[in-house]
């Protein structure tokens, strides 16, 4: 039987890439994404579930990279806010919002907001504001206030319509 | 922070995951959508020695009604409630609640099993499962066990479960067409936990309550369902007064808690209002 220090081989799907790494089933998601891949744009405010800076995509779906561990990632695609903008650096339609409309200040929040929000509009395109205000509440922001977030991503919504053809 | 040590294993059956909890005893720990679990380990007030992780045991991944019951699986999601999982008054109330079931992102792993296997007192589902009588089934390698609600919840974060014993459904009565249902939640901020809350479900015909469940939630130690104010329903009409007569018993009778979020008396109000709001939204 294995020692609860014995590393686990896993295989991260990230942003299309295969990550071949050795974690301690201890290591969470967004540890292993940070530590083990090198990819730092994943945020940790909290590391309880409660500020969502940790907030990646897992089978589509915005979770808490926090409080998933990598093993329970084995597999599966995941995508972080450096697979948004194109391979010629374009930023996606979403991150280019947040830049107009200055849904950031100190941009710690950010990534977390740019996944949940590319979540739930890849999934509801046309969601309702108060659902979407619902949704945003999801993460904190000690900076912005929250309106021009809740600004870019509307902006940002519209803008994925058009860019995948849905009117 | 981060968890302690402990070691891992990610069954595929529901046998082979009784074996390893009846091997593990006091040590063992299962881990479903890890939304409660993982934030303890991270602040090392959970240390498990040995990790069960139910997550690759499908035959526990379902939902569906059988006969006049909603059978949960013990894999089913918070988010399996946006819509309403079944007809009528038991999934629009399902539908109703899980908006209020912490957070969007949380709400994609988080359990319904999960919910009622922590027992938070402030747990919505937990809540809903005491108002409507839920079974909660419980099996380990000597057998399964139906354990009503107001049996299975004992104190905060405390069950009748065995640490053997895991949770592999919950069942929840279909209400027919003749029932109502309300809810109403008192939180200082969308997705916190219930400072306090009420669920009801009243059996109304022409008018007269027939039967009437009134639960409140997130005042006392466990959920609870409320017989005083029940019995003020029952028979009466849907009037103003009955319901204000009830919301008035369900504060004279629950035992609030004090603690950093709210003191007792202003648990006791707020029962008061949350009681009278779910009311009038199950007779609207
Ligand atoms: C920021 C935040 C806000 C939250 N807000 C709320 C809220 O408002 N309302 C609310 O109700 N919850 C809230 N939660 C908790 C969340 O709903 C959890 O998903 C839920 O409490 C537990 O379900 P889980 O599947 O995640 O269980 P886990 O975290 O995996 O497990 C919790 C406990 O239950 C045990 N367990 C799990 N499944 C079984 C089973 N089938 N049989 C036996 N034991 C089992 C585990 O061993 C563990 O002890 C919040 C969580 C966070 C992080
Ligand atoms: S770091 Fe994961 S929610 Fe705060
Ligand atoms: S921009 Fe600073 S926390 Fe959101």
């Amino acid at each position: 039987m294995s020692a609860p220090s014995d590393k686990h081989a896993v295989a991260l799907e990230v942003n299309g890439r295969e990550y071949r790494i050795a974690v301690e089933p201890r290591r969470t998601l967004a540890d292993a994404l940070r530590e083990d891949c090198g990819l730092t744009g994943t945020h940790l405010g909290c590391e309880h579930g409660v500020c969502g800076a940790c907030t990646v995509l897992v089978d589509g779906a915005p979770v808490r990279a926090c409080l998933m561990l990598a093993v329970q990632a084995h597999g599966r695609p995941i995508r972080t806010v450096e697979g948004l903008a194109g391979m010629d650096g374009a930023l996606h339609p979403l991150q280019a919002a947040f830049h107009e409309a200055h849904g950031l200040q100190c941009g710690f929040c950010t990534p977390g907001f740019l996944m949940l929000a590319v979540g739930v509009l890849e999934r509801e395109p046309d969601i309702g504001d108060a659902a979407l205000r619902e949704i945003l509440s999801s993460n904190l922001c000690r900076c912005t206030g929250y309106q021009n977030i809740v600004a870019a991503v509307r902006a940002g919504a519209a803008r994925m319509r058009r860019s995948t053809g849905h009117g | 922070m981060k968890p302690a040590p402990f070691r891992y294993d990610a069954p595929a059956t529901l046998d082979e995951t009784l074996s390893l909890l009846a091997e593990a005893g006091e040590h063992g720990k299962l881990i479903a959508g890890g939304q409660s679990l993982v934030p303890m380990m991270n602040f090392r007030l959970a240390r498990p020695g040995r990790l069960f992780d139910l997550n690759g045991v499908a035959e526990l991944d379902f939902m569906r009604v059988e006969g006049a019951r909603l059978r949960i699986g013990a894999l089913t999601r918070h988010a399996a409630f946006h819509r309403p999982p079944c007809e009528g008054p038991t999934g629009a109330l399902l539908a109703e609640v899980v908006r209020h079931v912490a957070h969007y992102p949380i709400r994609q792993r988080g359990t319904f099993a999960g919910s009622i296997a922590h027992a938070d007192p402030a747990s919505e589902w937990c809540l809903v499962a005491a108002t409507l009588d839920a079974e909660i089934v419980a099996r380990s390698r000597a057998g399964e066990r139906v354990i009503a609600a107001r049996d299975f919840f004992v104190a905060s974060l405390a069950t009748a479960l065995r640490p053997d014993e895991l949770v592999t459904e919950v069942r929840l009565p279909v209400l027919g067409a003749r029932w109502r249902t309300g809810f109403c939640e008192f939180a200082r901020r969308a997705g916190d936990f219930a400072i306090a809350m009420s669920a009801v479900a009243l059996r109304l015909d022409a008018g007269i309550v027939r039967e009437a469940r009134v639960g409140v939630g997130g005042v006392e130690d466990r959920p609870s369902r409320q017989p005083a104010a029940e019995q003020a329903l029952a028979g009466r009409p849907v009037s103003p007064a009955a319901l204000a007569e009830a919301a008035d018993a369900a504060a004279r009778e629950v035992k609030p808690m004090t603690d950093l979020h709210a003191d007792a008396a202003y648990r006791r109000h707020l029962v008061r209002t949350t009681t009278r709001r779910a009311l009038e939204r199950a007779a609207a």
